[in-house]
């Protein structure tokens, strides 16, 4: 329940701090951090318009990919709290519910019967489908270490701290900036910022949405970005996390306070890079998007051989 | 009704077939309906308690095949019957809407005829253990499937087809053959119990491979699977789907039914079945992703959905091996399951393609598109049927894959070699995934939404109620499984116990299973839901319609669009070796100041049949052209080749040669 809250928090925030730190490395005062927030509470006072073209589909993919998204969360532990929905193998359905938001979404974009939004759904399918291998893999290599399949138990016994396991922390950690840089189409895979609808993904993707719909995706995002935020920020909460201080003879608990901090302290920071990738690194050639993005699947592989080491498995 | 009676029942339903060809012309396809009826309705009168887990033996006395007709029902076979049943009588009822397109041309009589034959041999098939009259059966269902296929006999390309089918079919029994008097030579029996002596004393890995290899004919596991494609486009809709949905499956019936007398070697034989599992689904699915006829990218999905319950098998074989009841369980159930779904899903999605078919003559994707318009149901129905062969929730094909994957992920807790299979199989399974999101958003989006590409798209009419209906059929039994999943999977999974034997049943968990369920109904609630939301802003803040964004440009809005080629052309560049790309263009030369027209045309080929499959095909060809020579018309010859036949006879004759 915890982590539903604190995502929906951190999802307010987030692309405004993005946006924010891009401004302010590019010179630029910049808007409020609240800002994209109020753009979407106007979208959603606006009149939608619809393509000649499109059908049904094109009205109802925007609400499934939300609710996808949505549900998606409930899956997402903090720290020791479990989730709201916790199974063996919940992580599995958590990749597979995103699918059905984006197989919604890839539908209406070919609703519209336009050349740019056939392209773009193209390349988010393509790109989908190459960045899923690096999630699992991962996702798989933390349950052989910790024994469970559940995003709740896994984080709950997932530590880094011993031997050269914040190494693999680390890596872990990067892994999933780049995922999450992937499956919400930024740079180094595409530039949200681009005018140019060849080189777009995901934005030509949403060209002939409005209103409400638009709002609802472009809210979506930074659904997204939070979750993948609470994600990383859990490497460093887990179920061992204590915190309590001795005070005139009774303990007092700490510890929810802390994550709490971490929390917060991981989605700000997590904004920032995200925003400091995104002035200093260029968008790949489109040619190149592929290799990169099965690149994060061999280093999920290294991940993977690493906690095999780890676990002293080579001698058998 | 004692059970005797009932099978007498199914087996005298052929009796049925010759009044066909006295009725007219309305009444020929709902009179087979009812045989099949009678058929499926005395079939699962036969199996129910077996669906429960009981064996039963029923003797046929005045039927004798070599000695008296046994049926011998357990409750894998029984699993089987219950799937034949529920897809032959949704095909049965599809045809009745389908075959009017070509009433005029083609005379379903035959048709109708072999239609009975199949879904009886599908049925006895299951029924009977007596190796000798499985083959016969057998013959029967690959007989009247290839003159089900054959159906528009007068169209290029449906002869040579279905005359593909027909070989490869045969291969497949000489093989089944030869393992079949391997084991009569060995043991004396000719019964699939004689397996349980055979594979007692000898070793497991050799009969066991050639039962594969027959088997796998008719499953299509690569590189088994190039009649598939094929015969699978040529087809009539109902009777594609019904191949793809159950008859290959009966190919898996007869792996699974041998792998129930495996008595050692389970680690070889599971890895030997993964790997050709994953081979399967990743090569099917990838060229699916580009295939420019519906009905042939349906087939190569289907050998895809072959290799993820192959991978199943054996991720169920290997568990076994380990000694790990649950991994056991995960993977069978899962295989089972999956062959379940798959047999609703694929019948579902080539009926949406015969109404493709049905309302614009034309099954290549380049050339449809925007029928959402004038085919609002048969494009629901459709995407229903492409979310679940994806396997995403809330539908059933997610169920089945979550199953295998929850018996990868419990692989994850071996040893050191386990982990590595793993990370393998997880890799493939979750680009089968993927790509098959790629492969089916392509399908659905060239054929049904955007723009009408030619005249007879613009102008498809929605099909008949006899054509709807069925599919309906199939829908509700796949959301109630992907909504309900726990009562069937604890079926399933008492179902896969003749695999299980030496290994004790699980405590099978099913909490996670259930709250699937509950998450998947969760999905569904909170979709209407937020749509309701919408509905309400979006009437409060108004609506209206304009043209798509054309960047500026309003051309022909129909030619602008995104094509399937189009879609699945960064698929091809990165899979380039495997595609089989064929182009015929000619350059434009530097001296050509202003260029004529010129023809391109593409076409891709499978690779490997070009690579295995043809060679030495064209190699024995060439060879026996030799003896061409020998028939050259000349009478003289000919009696001088049975003159010198005679002499030579004789001369054997005489010094006892023979």
């Amino acid at each position: 329940m915890y982590s539903l809250l604190l995502i929906l928090l951190g999802s307010v925030f987030f692309v405004g701090i993005v946006n924010r730190t891009k401004a302010i490395a590019s010179g630029r005062k910049g808007s409020g951090i609240l800002q994209p927030m109020y753009d979407i509470l106007r979208l959603f006072q606006k009149e939608t318009v619809y393509s000649n073209t499109s059908s049904f589909i094109f009205k109802v993919a925007p609400s499934i990919y939300f609710v996808s998204v949505l549900l998606s969360v409930f899956f997402i532990p903090f720290g020791k709290y479990p989730a709201i929905l916790a199974f063996d193998g919940d992580f599995i359905f958590f990749a597979y519910l995103i699918g059905t938001g984006k197989f919604m979404m890839i539908l209406s974009a070919l609703d519209t019967g336009s050349a740019f939004e056939g392209m773009g759904a193209n390349r988010e399918a393509l790109y989908s489908m190459l960045v899923e291998p690096a999630f699992f893999i991962l996702m798989g290599s933390f349950a052989m270490l910790t024994g469970y399949t559940s995003f709740s138990e896994i984080y709950y016994w997932l530590h880094f701290s011993s031997d050269f396991g914040w190494l693999l922390g680390i890596l872990a950690g990067f892994i999933l900036i780049q995922i999450s840089m992937v499956e919400n189409s930024r740079i180094p895979i595409d530039d949200p910022k681009t005018h140019l609808e060849l080189t777009m993904v995901h934005e030509v993707m949403i060209l002939d949405n409005s209103g409400f719909d638009l709002g609802v995706i472009l809210y979506t995002t930074s659904l997204r970005f939070a979750l993948f935020g609470m994600l990383i920020c859990n490497f460093i909460i887990n179920g061992s996390l204590t915190f309590a201080v001795t005070m005139g003879g009774t303990e007092i608990d700490f510890t929810a306070l802390i994550s709490l901090g971490i929390f917060l302290g991981v989605q700000v920071l997590f904004a920032i890079v995200v925003g400091l990738l995104e002035s200093f690194r260029a968008r790949e050639r489109m040619k190149k998007n592929p290799q990169f993005i099965f690149g994060l699947s061999a280093l999920s592989i290294v991940i993977f051989f690493g906690i095999l080491i780890w676990m002293h498995k080579f001698n058998y | 009704m004692s059970s005797e009676l009932i099978s007498w029942i199914l087996v005298g339903s052929a009796a049925g077939i010759p009044i066909i060809y006295f009725l007219g012309k309305e009444l020929k396809g709902w009179y087979t309906v009812l045989l099949n009826l009678v058929i499926a309705g005395s079939s699962t009168m036969l199996i129910l308690p077996s669906l429960m887990g009981e064996v039963q033996l029923i003797d046929l006395a005045y039927l004798h095949v070599l000695g008296p007709l046994r049926f011998q029902i357990d409750s894998l076979s029984a699993f089987f019957i219950l799937i034949v049943n529920i897809a032959v009588i949704a095909a049965a009822i599809y045809s009745n809407g389908y075959l009017k397109v070509h009433h005029q041309s083609y005379s379903p009589d035959v048709h109708y005829t072999a239609f009975v034959f199949l879904h009886l041999s599908m049925v006895l098939v299951c029924l009977v253990q007596q190796l000798f009259v499985f083959f016969v059966i057998w013959e029967v269902m690959s007989l009247s499937s290839f003159l089900l296929v054959l159906y528009e006999s007068d169209q290029r390309g449906n002869l040579k087809a279905a005359l593909n089918y027909f070989v490869q079919m045969h291969i497949g029994v000489v093989l089944l053959m030869m393992a079949f008097i391997w084991l009569n030579f060995k043991t004396g029996g000719d019964n699939f119990a004689a397996l349980n002596i055979f594979f007692e004393v000898n070793s497991n890995l050799g009969l066991f491979a050639l039962f594969f290899l027959g088997f796998g004919m008719k499953a299509g596991f690569i590189p088994l699977h190039t009649w598939l494609p094929y015969s699978d486009s040529v087809a009539p809709c109902h009777i594609a789907g019904l191949k793809s949905g159950v008859m290959i499956k009966m190919g898996i019936y007869g792996i699974l039914r041998v792998l129930t007398f495996i008595q050692n070697d389970f680690l070889e034989i599971g890895l030997f079945i993964l790997f050709i599992g994953l081979l399967t689904g990743l090569y099917g699915i990838l060229l699916s992703t580009i295939q420019k006829d519906l009905k042939k990218m349906l087939a190569y999905s289907t050998i895809e959905n072959v290799g993820i319950i192959g991978i199943g098998i054996g991720i169920g074989t290997i568990g076994k091996a380990l000694n790990n009841p649950l991994i056991a369980q995960l993977g069978f159930t899962g295989a089972l399951l999956h062959i379940f779904n798959h047999a609703l899903i694929k019948p579902l999605l080539f009926f949406g393609a015969g109404s493709v078919y049905f309302s614009t003559h034309s099954r290549r994707m380049d050339l449809l598109g925007g029928l959402v318009k004038n085919m609002p149901i048969t494009t629901l129905l459709f995407i229903v049927g492409a979310m679940a062969i994806c396997g995403l929730p809330p539908f059933n094909g997610f169920v089945s894959e979550f199953l295998i994957y929850s018996g990868m992920l419990g692989l994850l807790q071996a040893d050191f070699n386990m982990d590595v299979v793993e990370l393998f199989a997880l890799f493939a399974l979750v680009l089968i995934g993927g790509l098959s999101l790629f492969s089916f958003t392509r399908t659905t989006g060239m054929v049904f939404l955007g723009n009408a590409r030619s005249r007879e798209a613009f102008q498809a009419k929605e099909v008949s109620y006899a054509m709807i209906i069925p599919q309906f059929f199939l829908v509700i039994i796949m959301v109630v499984i992907g909504i309900f999943p726990e009562p069937i999977i604890k079926r399933v999974s008492t179902i896969a116990q003749p695999l299980l034997e030496n290994v004790k049943m699980a405590e099978f968990s099913t909490t996670s299973i259930t709250s699937i369920g509950l998450a998947s109904l969760l999905f569904i609630l909170l979709s209407v839901f937020m749509y309701l939301i919408r509905f309400w802003v979006v009437r409060k803040n108004g609506e209206r319609y304009g043209p798509t964004w054309g960047c500026g440009y309003t051309g022909d809005a129909s030619r602008l669009q995104y094509t399937a080629s189009s879609f699945g052309d960064n698929m091809l560049q990165l899979f380039k070796p495997l595609m089989g790309r064929k182009e015929t263009y000619t350059e434009i030369e530097e001296t050509e100041i202003f260029p004529k027209d010129r023809p391109l045309s593409t076409r891709h080929d499978d690779v490997i049949e070009e690579k295995s499959i043809k060679p030495p095909l064209e190699y024995l060809s060439a060879w026996m052209v030799r003896f061409a020579k020998i028939q050259d018309g000349n009478t003289q010859h000919y009696i001088m080749y049975v003159f010198v036949f005679i002499v030579v006879i004789t001369l054997l004759t005489l010094f006892n040669f023979i």
